[in-house]
């Protein structure tokens, strides 16, 4: 299948207030590839995944999901196609309740309860958060949290998972159940983290961006290993290769 | 009192919502009628009442007990609110100084009457919400009011005011945390530093709700909350709402203090 593809052509972007925050940036991501995204704060890895599911739109340039160009009329096609998980959690989960929580994308997809119920279940079951449901979302902690914020995207069942700092804030247990749990996933994953190590177990591929421009891109083996590319980019080698 | 205190003390009363009582679970449609139809009639009697007034403390004594919610808890926050009703009515005894008789021989200003009646009607009146609050979850309330058709634009700004107050609080505490943590006795108290506190809590609120309505919009939000059936009315809950309202009617339009009392003086005599 090649449908699920994205692909961004030379798209910049600049914030209201001059800000260039994307400059000329192009790749392109193939069905069921996992990518990290890396780079130094402020070098746009936000930005960029605000892009991919139409809630900035490029300033020039095109982008393109799934055979869709993204413009305002095929924002909602494409808004079904990536699921964008957020990094802070709290942010993310906007109901009162888990349960309604995670049942606010496929309720807005305008499917009947039955169904409604199987998909919330079906998604928080993945996760191992179950007994969550009728929990209100400030009495979990920030592991759980971060599940569920992860079961609310993938209960739309999107083609294309997008997640920006999924570990941040996780003690190492939670976060090396995140791993297990994103290895499990045949989604395209698009992950933007400065956790080398997370992306070094989940990616195949890296992308490495600078001021808005991608400055690598390449199997996760060669970039990561690269000592002077990740300096320059204001990162270190991933922990697990430093100890040898 | 300071910051985190009234943080924790906000988290109690959800904690108290949370819990599994006979109160705690009847439907939340039903518990919000019957508060309705209590406050409506509470409200309904005449400024010069008092006696009639008394036999309704029976319901919330009631839900209290029942529910397992702690006395001094209601009873503090009711105090905490108590000056708005206090200088409502005190003036009253001066401005309606006609007389009384309340008993053979002991007249009263009929200003002191209606003074107390409205603490009554206050006490009455506050310490029901308090406890349709401390026993039914918010979610819930606010789950019962769509069902009940109040519009989907009010319900969900009720629901996000209480999802985001324990963030806010929590991002307030921060800020005073550290404020305090650098201002070595001397506190940093001053107008100036406070204003700016206040305004940077305002430009974080405005970032997270944009971050929130991206968060909203990328999971297909299109300007309506789509909202779920949850309950289930079951006997007991028409039981609950029918009975409170057959006894308020009762108490209403009834003197059930007088009739009390002549039993009483029957049994006695």
């Amino acid at each position: 299948m090649s449908h699920h593809i994205v692909e961004f052509k030379n798209v910049s972007f600049l914030y209201p207030d001059g800000t260039e925050a994307l400059r000329d940036i192009s790749f392109r991501i193939t069905h069921g590839e996992s990518v990290g995204i890396i780079g130094a704060n402020g070098a746009g890895k936000s930005t960029l995944l605000m892009h991919m599911n139409g809630y900035l739109m490029p300033t020039s340039g095109t982008v393109n999901i799934g055979d869709l160009y993204l413009t305002r009329q095929t924002r909602q096609e494409i808004r079904r196609k990536v699921g964008i998980v957020f990094q802070n959690p709290d942010d993310q989960l906007f109901m009162p309740t888990v349960y309604e929580d995670v049942a606010f994308g496929p309720l807005n997809l305008g499917m009947d309860e039955t169904a409604v119920r199987e998909r919330v279940e079906y998604a928080l079951n993945l996760v191992s958060g179950l007994d969550l449901q009728n929990k209100p979302p400030h009495h979990l902690s920030c592991g759980q949290k971060s599940s569920v914020a992860i079961a609310s995207v993938i209960a739309v069942e999107p083609d294309i998972l997008a997640m920006d700092e999924p570990a941040a804030n996780l003690d190492p247990r939670s976060r090396r159940l995140l791993i297990n749990l994103l290895k499990t996933f045949e989604h395209s994953k698009i992950i933007a983290s400065h956790d080398l190590d997370l992306i070094m177990d989940v990616c195949r591929r890296c992308i490495v961006i600078k001021e808005g421009t991608v400055v690598a891109d390449g199997p996760v083996s060669e970039i990561l290993t690269n000592k002077k590319l990740l300096e320059e980019n204001h990162l270190e080698l991933p922990l697990s290769l430093q100890r040898c | 009192m300071t910051f985190d205190e009234k943080y924790y003390n906000i988290g109690f009363i959800d904690q108290l919502s949370y819990k599994n009582t006979f109160v705690h679970r009847l439907d939340p449609r039903a518990k919000l009628i019957a508060t309705l139809l209590f406050l409506f009639t509470v409200i309904s009697f005449s400024k010069y009442e008092i006696a009639a007034l008394l036999p309704f403390f029976l319901y919330p004594v009631l839900l209290m007990t029942i529910g397992e919610i702690p006395f001094m808890f209601i009873f503090k926050k009711v105090i905490l609110v108590s000056p708005l009703a206090v200088f409502i009515g005190i003036f009253n005894p001066l401005l309606d100084p006609g007389q009384v008789s309340i008993f053979q021989g002991l007249t009263i200003s009929a200003g002191w009457l209606s003074f107390f009646s409205i603490l009554l009607k206050f006490t009455l009146t506050v310490s029901t919400a308090l406890l349709l609050i401390a026993t039914t979850s918010f979610p819930s309330v606010c789950h019962a009011l769509r069902q009940l058709r109040v519009p989907s634009l009010f319900v969900s700004q009720l629901s996000f005011l209480y999802r985001y107050i324990f963030v806010l609080m929590e991002e307030t505490m921060r800020i005073v945390r550290a404020r305090n943590m650098r201002s070595y006795g001397q506190h940093g108290k001053d107008i100036r530093t406070f204003t700016r506190i206040v305004g940077i809590l305002f430009i974080r609120t405005v970032e997270r709700a944009e971050r929130i309505y991206y968060a909203m919009l990328s999971r297909g939000f299109q300007g309506d909350m789509p909202s779920i059936k949850r309950f289930h009315i079951k006997t007991g809950d028409v039981i609950f709402a029918a009975s409170v309202a057959i006894f308020l009617y009762i108490f209403r339009f009834y003197p059930a203090t007088q009739i009390l009392g002549r039993f009483v003086q029957g049994v006695f005599s």
